[in-house]
C-alpha cells in the first residue's frame, strides 16, 4: 500500500514544475500547458485525500475541477488564437498593451 | 506491491512534467502533457478512483490535449524563446522561489497525511460519484452546465473571424 504522502510529494513536485514553467517560459501555449499541469497536480492531491479519508467528496471536487479546466482551456485558447491573429505572435512579452 | 505500479507511473509523470516545461516546441510540450495525464490516470486507479481515471483519459487526454494540438497546428508557432529577456533575473528567481515553494508545499501537505481508511469496493465507481453528485452536489452540478455554456459562447464570440472589411493581421 503506497502511503498518501507519496502521492502528495508527487503532487507537490508537479505543481512546482507547473509554477516554474509559468514563470520561465514566454510562449503562451506552453504557459497554458503548465497551468494544466498545476491543475492536474491539485487533482491528484484531491484524489489522494479522498482515498485517505474514505470520503467521495474529494473525487467530486476533481469532477468540478475538470469542468472548470475544460472551460478555461477553451476560452484561453480562443484568446490566444485571437491575439495571434492581431499580433502574429504567441510570445507573452509581445502582449504589453496594458503596460504603462 | 502497489509500489511496482506507482513508481513507474510517478517517474513517467515527473519526466512528462519536465518535458512540458522544458520542451522547445509546443507540440512536444503537448505530447509530454499527454504522458503526464496518462500516468496520473494510473495513480488514480491505485487510489480507488476508477471513474475519475476514466474522466481523466476522456476529457483531458481526449479533449483538452487534442484542442491544444489543434491550436498549435492552427498557429504554426515559431518556437524558440524570445531573444531578449525583458526581466533579466526572472529565470533564476523562478527556480529559487520554486525550490522554496516546493519545500513548503511538501512539509505542509505531508504533515496532513495519515493512514488510509479501508473503503468499500464500490468506492469511486461511477455509481458512487453519481450518487454524491446528484444528491449532495446537485446545485453545483447544474451550475457546472451553465459554466460550460458560458465557455462555449465565449469561445464562439472570441474566436469568430473579424468582419471582412478590415481583414486579418492589421499589424
Amino acid at each position: 500500500m503506497v502511503p498518501t504522502s507519496a502521492y502528495l510529494v508527487l503532487s507537490a513536485v508537479l505543481f512546482t514544475m507547473g509554477a516554474v514553467g509559468v514563470l520561465v517560459r514566454r510562449n503562451a501555449l506552453i504557459i497554458f500547458m503548465a497551468v494544466e499541469l498545476m491543475l492536474n497536480s491539485v487533482n491528484l492531491a484531491f484524489v489522494a485525500f479522498a482515498r485517505q479519508h474514505g470520503s467521495i467528496d474529494g473525487q467530486v471536487a476533481v469532477f468540478f475541477v475538470l469542468v472548470v479546466a475544460a472551460v478555461e482551456v477553451v476560452v484561453g485558447l480562443a484568446l490566444i488564437v485571437d491575439i495571434f491573429r492581431s499580433r502574429e505572435s504567441v510570445d507573452i512579452d509581445d502582449v504589453d498593451l496594458l503596460r504603462g | 506491491m502497489e509500489w511496482v505500479i506507482f513508481i513507474p507511473a510517478a517517474a513517467l509523470a515527473l519526466a512528462g512534467g519536465v518535458g512540458v516545461v522544458a520542451a522547445r516546441q509546443p507540440v512536444h510540450s503537448a505530447i509530454a502533457l499527454l504522458i503526464v495525464l496518462a500516468s496520473l490516470a494510473v495513480t488514480y486507479l491505485l487510489l480507488a478512483a476508477q471513474f475519475i481515471a476514466v474522466l481523466q483519459v476522456i476529457i483531458y487526454a481526449g479533449a483538452i490535449v487534442v484542442l491544444f494540438l489543434f491550436v498549435i497546428m492552427l498557429l504554426h508557432t515559431r518556437s524558440g524563446e524570445a531573444t531578449r529577456e525583458k526581466l533579466p533575473r526572472q529565470r533564476r528567481m523562478a527556480f529559487i522561489l520554486g525550490g522554496i515553494y516546493l519545500v513548503t508545499l511538501v512539509i505542509a501537505t505531508v504533515s496532513t497525511a495519515g493512514p488510509s481508511k479501508a473503503v468499500a469496493p464500490s468506492f469511486g465507481t461511477a455509481q458512487d460519484i453519481g450518487a454524491a453528485l446528484f444528491v449532495s452536489y446537485l446545485l453545483p452540478f447544474e451550475l457546472a452546465s451553465v459554466i460550460l455554456l458560458v465557455g462555449i459562447v465565449a469561445a464562439a464570440v472570441i474566436g469568430r473571424r473579424p468582419p471582412p472589411e478590415d481583414g486579418g493581421g492589421e499589424d
